[in-house]
């Protein structure tokens, strides 16, 4: 009995005709689609793009070359030297991160005490060779001055959730 | 003399009024393609090129992608493989696309529209879509490479499997019409569209589009193309201009098979209206009905690539042999007793 149900639904193709249904069905669907660069898709303010790091806003850097963000870092993008400044805090003489090796992770955010390397929502940058991507401190301090505003109202958004 | 010369350049200049807008069918083949596939995906295919005949109207967006397409792939470099035969490298792909577009001189697009009205029209098609796999034999030989060789192998064992299938349902064809002529076939199907052959021949009609699915290598036959485990099967090594015109001979060979349905099974020019009151007084021309039954059946020829996976190589045997091949056998004695006994309508 089950050897002629079987035949009958070859012989008269009843799977394929259901899978046309399927297609036919979505071929008047509504299409989902996003056409990237005249529509884009919500951020969440947890969004981990392009890194900053940020100051205070008495124009203090945040950060204090703990180096919690290079020894988390598990793509070891990150490089810190430190330095003495001469009022005696401790200062980064030089912090480095290559977006060539970052996976965005976020680690360096959260292991940051003093929130000061953050990942920003921007995610349209280029380089034209793999230098220009070698973000060095002046380039992360500049571009959290830039985007200081939107990075508060990030962190706020977020706060309810820390 | 004068006359002959005249004839000559009376049917050159039909043969370009024919083959130029199979050429562009051919081209916006591609994009019809490109989008219903796209639709089915939940995607929206090509919108970016915008054909600007026509300034600010939104959905002629996409328009221009095969004009695109092909400036792109006649400025691309055509690279011959060292070890490549360079002549049979050169001439596989028109060996390819001259068939798919011979087989038209017989093609009634309208009443009397046609180039050579020939009693043995069937026969000339079956040849003339058969010399197309030789074009693929000689790709896959002269490129010199494993892939180009396998898909030559695949797909020349698959297209002559399934000529047969094909070639007893055109038997089947030729029983009802009773004439090989295609002018012919078609006038036999006058009356409503119920009085088409698509009725009777039903089984016949079904397995020769399924044949010609496999025929012109399209999805899910398409294992001479496998991309998964053959790369791109025979044209792995073609490009540019070379390749463009495999590509041409592919979608003209699904025109000509969609056409050739539409002439066997689907009444060619004739109205579906006819013979049904009131609206048989709306009258458009055959080229019009033939055009339309044509883009449904190509419709149906992407809508199953946008369905199907590829069959397996056995199961493609399989199926030609040993199911479509019986299938067509019993139908035609079937069909035989039918027109014994002058069933009506179509065999009265």
């Amino acid at each position: 009995m089950n050897a002629i149900k079987n035949l009958f639904k070859s012989l008269f193709l009843l799977e394929l005709i259901k899978g046309l249904r399927v297609t036919g069905r979505y071929l008047f669907d509504r299409k989902i689609t996003v056409q990237y660069p005249d529509e884009k898709t919500p951020q969440s303010f947890r969004f981990r793009g392009r890194h900053a790091q940020r100051r205070y806003p008495n124009g203090e850097e945040r950060c204090i070359a703990c180096k919690l963000c290079e020894a988390t870092c598990p793509a070891a993008a990150i490089t810190i030297e430190v330095e003495q400044r001469d009022d005696g805090s401790r200062q980064t003489s030089r912090y480095e991160i290559d977006l060539t090796k970052c996976i965005f992770c976020g680690y360096c955010e959260e292991s940051c005490p003093v929130d000061a390397i953050v990942e920003t929502r921007v995610f349209e940058y280029c380089g034209e060779n793999s230098n220009d991507l070698l973000m060095t401190k002046s380039d992360l301090l500049a571009f959290g001055d830039e985007l200081e505003q939107q990075l508060n109202v990030d962190k706020l958004l977020d706060s309810p959730y820390r | 003399m004068i006359e002959s010369i005249l004839y000559l350049i009376i049917t050159v200049i039909k043969i370009v009024i024919i083959v130029l807008p199979i050429m562009a069918c051919v081209a916006y083949l591609t994009l019809a393609e490109r989008k219903i596939i796209g639709y089915m995906q939940v995607r929206i295919g090509p919108n970016r090129v915008n054909l600007s005949l026509l300034p600010g109207i939104r959905n002629l967006r996409g328009f221009g992608q095969p004009i695109a397409d092909s400036v792109k792939l006649m400025f691309k470099e055509i690279i011959i493989p060292t070890n490549a035969d360079k002549f049979l490298f050169v001439s596989a792909p028109i060996l390819a696309l001259a068939p798919a577009l011979a087989a038209w001189a017989v093609i009634p697009f309208a009443d009397g529209w046609v180039l050579a009205d020939i009693n043995a029209g069937l026969l000339y098609i079956l040849a003339m879509t058969s010399i197309g796999v030789y074009g693929i034999m000689i790709s896959g030989w002269a490129s010199n490479s494993k892939y180009a060789f396998l898909g030559a192998m695949r797909s020349a064992a698959q297209i002559i499997s399934y000529e047969i299938a094909m070639g007893f349902a055109l038997v089947g064809v030729l029983m009802a019409a009773g004439s090989l002529n295609l002018t012919e076939i078609v006038m036999s199907q006058k009356g409503s569209f119920l009085h088409w052959f698509w009725i009777p021949l039903f089984p016949l009609f079904i397995v020769y589009f399924i044949s010609g699915l496999a025929e012109t290598n399209r999805a899910p036959f398409d294992v001479a193309e496998g991309e998964s485990e053959i790369v791109a099967g025979f044209h792995v090594e073609y490009s540019g201009m070379l390749f463009a015109v495999f590509f041409l001979a592919e979608y003209a060979n699904m025109i000509l098979i969609a056409s050739l349905i539409t002439i066997m099974f689907l009444g060619g020019w004739l109205s579906p209206f006819e013979g049904i009151p009131l609206l048989e007084y709306i009258y458009l021309p055959g080229i019009f009905w033939f055009g339309a039954k044509v883009a449904f059946v190509l419709f149906f020829f992407l809508w199953t690539r946008a369905t199907f996976p590829r069959y397996r190589y056995d199961q493609i045997m399989r199926l030609g042999w040993k199911v479509f091949i019986p299938i067509t056998l019993v139908w035609i004695v079937v069909l035989g007793l039918l027109i014994l006994f002058k069933l009506p309508p179509w065999f009265a």
